[in-house]
């Protein structure tokens, strides 16, 4: 007995000694390191297969494109692998010049060969790259891709020499270097993927991504990546621009719980988090004002109508659901958040002025209805309303059913299902309506009305309009950018018409950040540039 | 001994190849597609992920192939949620700190639930009984996400040199295993105290008692291994259990162990992770059950006869 005990003690003094007395903020800010919330466990790090927020995060600070994200301006791009860039007059041809110092994480160089294999390799129809459309605006690039050309030669990607890269696109697009910071458009290593994949490039998992396996051309390089526990990068020695790179390393922390994740912060465990559960935010206002951060991001909430259905094809009864939506109590009493009502699909960022669309009018709601020959609500079914199981999209269901029934005495009955049967659902067109969200990709409206046309598998409302398509087409072949941007208001205003997706607010960021930070400016993309991140040490 | 080590290892290889296969079959049947995700992906895709993962042949082939990819290499398959990553890499990364956090857990149940049990039985119907069996119903009521939470407010926050989540340091151990081990803690005292209880009637104690025997003694050499034996019954499969991971608990304190991987499996709908899982998961279940009927039998000399 009197040995157990004297083990017992030995093993807790023993701990108590391991113990470092310092929170873990106060030791990674003296090692340089960033700590950081990043959500969950990423599927990958391969850029050609991943398509999630997380695993962007990730990327960015491995790789690197053409051009980068500036550190507090947005829309504007910075140099990244290209030092330099130019355009034929009608922005149709594009020449990138590639800085000489650019290299791969193992010393060697990134080439215009780099960028043009790693065009060809997303687009390889046998590769299962969702993202692979975000290449589209590459000439040839979606009939390569969809297998209408077996070619890859024909994609308008040429590398003139070693340092040169020559892009044709299918129409004029003066905002390509807004696009080329999109991870979708980063060089992947030629080398070290023909090595893990047998010669193959279309070869998809064959671990070329995992720690000691991977190159990187980013200001960071893999250092570690232990499953569901932490990811962390540390500086890569021979990215061209490393006397700038500030940080030592970045912990990426998959942290599920967001209320795990905000007691960790609380707890001096974190920078940064992910994000800050809605319930959280008047707790974070009263105690850690000046570590709280809302900020304005570049996506839109809406709920989904399933025009296919009786009922809901009709667009009166579409335009009457929209006006029961009272946006702002939805925003103030059930997101509580810095969220603002949305009018429209695309949310409102320089140069785009949103056209007047939805808006909270009971009144007009009921008019539209006994139209549509539903005079308060009588005659129309119950419709289901499809969301998934989280605690937050139960409460915006309830707020959403709550208003139907009250303006227009409509019911409507919830649906919560688990996250890829609800997104199936929607793929399959089984719901009636569902709640909803898209984050923009780059700072073009267009990311936000491509979506719609009728062949695209992101539309699931069932509509579609040649009108709205031809609007889109005008414009993307239009060469004068404001023209271009007027011609998108003009679709959008096509759309809003139809009112196949109800708008119901415009996301904010809302995220907790330590004084130390330096360097992470508010950005409409939340896509910040971990390079000129840096830490205040004592 | 051998004949019956040998017979009982047949009945759970049988029991487990069932539940394996029994999981192959629902996780196909469950609504929901394993790459699904907000981005949709475009038709003719779908057919080359299928075929990266097998999934364009016939389910038969797949099962059969399944299998003998497992009994032949010990290879599991990869996992359809986490590109590029074998199952058996997620258990062999996930598995030591499942064990680490159990054998934590075990060891706080054993050393709180025995003690409180042997006193509370010793105690019997006087308030130390009473206060800690109530203790006890408690431990078994709360549920982990209340009480893990709360150890993160109350002790976390307040002891510079714990977290409040997260496996980086020696000391994070404490509190997760502190949540897991008191539930099992609680029925492992409410069993010893049944075991003492009966076990302090016996005439043989009654003996030891008249001819003299220290109270110690008694309580340690005589009567605590016959206590035992519900206990041991119990401790198989929840050590089992502790063992393979908590989802709560590993939730709540950010832990990488083989709890998060067991329910992300089944909502990410991976289609060869969560049998491999199950069949980890039923392999330990087997193998605790046995130990537990061999150290029965060395424990209760009448189980040897029979």
């Amino acid at each position: 007995m009197r040995a157990l005990s004297v083990i017992l003690l030995s093993l807790f003094s023993a701990l108590l000694l391991s113990c470092d007395r310092r929170s873990n903020v106060a030791i990674a800010t003296e090692e340089n390191i960033l700590v950081i919330g990043n959500s969950n466990e990423p599927k990958g790090l391969d850029p050609h297969l991943v398509s999630g927020v997380l695993e962007s995060n990730l990327i960015r600070a491995l790789f690197e494109g053409l051009c980068v994200d500036n550190p507090s301006k947005d829309g504007v791009a910075d140099k990244g692998v290209a030092k330099d860039w130019k355009h034929s007059e009608d922005y149709r041809v594009w020449t990138f010049y590639l800085n000489e110092k650019a290299k791969w994480s193992d010393g060697e160089p990134v080439t215009a060969h780099d960028f043009v294999f790693s065009y060809q390799r997303m687009l390889n129809p046998r590769l299962p790259s969702k993202y692979a459309d975000m290449l589209y605006f590459i000439k040839g690039a979606e009939d390569y891709n969809k297998e209408k050309n077996p070619d890859p030669g024909s994609i308008g990607a040429k590398a003139i020499d070693d340092r040169t890269l020559e892009l044709t696109l299918r129409g004029p697009i003066p905002f390509l270097p807004e696009i080329t910071k999109h991870y979708t458009w980063y060089p992947v290593p030629r080398h070290i993927i023909l090595k893990f994949s047998g010669g193959d490039p279309a070869t998809p998992f064959t671990g070329w991504t995992k720690p000691g396996n991977i190159v990187s051309n980013g200001p960071f390089q893999l250092k570690d990546w232990k499953i569901k526990h932490y990811i962390e990068v540390e500086r890569n020695p021979h990215y061209w621009d490393a006397g700038e790179v500030q940080l030592d390393g970045i912990r990426f922390l998959p942290i599920s719980n967001s209320y795990t994740e905000t007691r960790m912060f609380l707890d001096e465990q974190l920078h940064m988090t992910y994000t800050l559960p809605p319930e959280m935010i008047p707790y974070a206002k009263e105690h850690v004002p000046a570590m709280l951060r809302q900020e304005d991001y570049i996506g839109t909430r809406y709920l989904r109508i399933n025009t296919r259905r009786q009922y809901l094809d009709n667009v009166k009864v579409r335009h009457a659901l929209a006006c029961a939506i009272d946006r702002a109590q939805i925003c103030k009493s059930v997101r509580g958040g810095n969220e603002k009502p949305a009018s429209g699909v695309v949310p409102p960022f320089a140069g785009y002025t949103v056209p007047p669309g939805a808006s909270f009018d009971p009144e007009r709601g009921r008019q539209l209805l006994a139209e549509a020959g539903f005079p308060n609500g009588e005659g129309l079914p119950e419709f289901k309303f499809l969301t998934t199981d989280r605690d937050v999209s139960r409460r915006m269901a309830e707020a959403y059913m709550a208003m139907w029934r009250e303006h227009l005495n409509i019911n409507v009955r919830i649906q919560q299902r688990e996250w890829t049967t609800y997104l199936q659902d929607q793929y399959d067109g089984a719901y009636d309506l569902a709640g909803a969200g898209w984050i923009g990709d780059f700072l073009y409206p267009t990311t936000f009305l491509d979506m719609w046309t009728k062949d695209n598998g992101n539309n699931n409302t069932g509509w579609h309009s040649e009108d709205y398509e031809a609007k889109l087409k005008e414009s993307e072949n239009s060469i004068v950018p404001e023209e271009k941007l007027q011609l998108l208001q003009d679709a959008e205003k096509i759309f809003l018409a139809d009112m196949p997706i109800i708008p119901v607010f415009w996301y904010t960021t809302n995220y907790l950040i330590r004084p130390e930070v330096k360097g992470w400016h508010p950005l409409q993309l939340n896509n910040h540039p971990y390079k000129n991140v840096s830490l205040k040490r004592n | 001994m051998l004949r019956f080590i040998f017979s009982r290892f047949l009945q759970t290889a049988l029991v487990v190849f069932c539940l394996v296969s029994f999981t192959h079959v629902t996780i196909r049947m469950i609504p929901g597609n394993p790459f699904a995700d907000e981005k949709a992906m475009q038709p003719h895709l779908r057919e080359r992920v299928a075929e990266a993962f097998g999934l364009n042949e016939s389910f038969g082939n797949q099962f059969v192939s399944w299998w003998s990819n497992v009994l032949t290499k010990g290879d599991f398959g990869l996992s359809t949620s986490l590109f590029g990553r074998s199952v058996n890499e997620i258990l062999t990364s996930a598995f030591p700190v499942s064990l680490t956090l159990g054998l934590g857990a075990m060891f706080i149940a054993l050393m709180v639930g025995i003690p409180s049990g042997v006193i509370a039985s010793l105690r019997h119907n006087g308030w130390i009984d009473y206060g800690s069996m109530i203790l006890a119903m408690v431990g078994i009521c709360i549920p982990a996400f209340v009480l893990g939470p709360l150890f993160q407010l109350w002790i976390a926050r307040n002891v510079s040199w714990l977290s409040s989540a997260g496996w980086e340091r020696p000391a994070d151990i404490l509190l997760p295993a502190l949540t897991l081990g008191l539930a099992v803690a609680a029925y492992v005292a409410r069993l010893t105290r049944g075991g003492m209880l009966e076990v302090l009637s016996q005439d043989y104690i009654r003996t030891a008692r008249a001819k003299g025997v220290p109270g110690h003694t008694i309580i340690l050499r005589h009567a605590l291994r016959p206590a035992l034996l519900p206990v041991v019954t119990y401790l198989g499969p929840a050590f089992a259990a502790v063992i393979t991971g908590s989802f709560v608990v590993e939730t709540i304190f950010q832990i990488p162990g083989l709890g998060q991987h067991f329910v992300t499996a089944v909502t990410s709908k991976d289609y060869f992770l969560l049998p491999g899982l199950v069949l980890f998961y039923g392999c330990l279940m087997g193998i605790a059950n046995l130990i537990v009927d061999i150290v029965l039998t060395i424990l209760n000399p009448r189980l040897r006869e029979a």
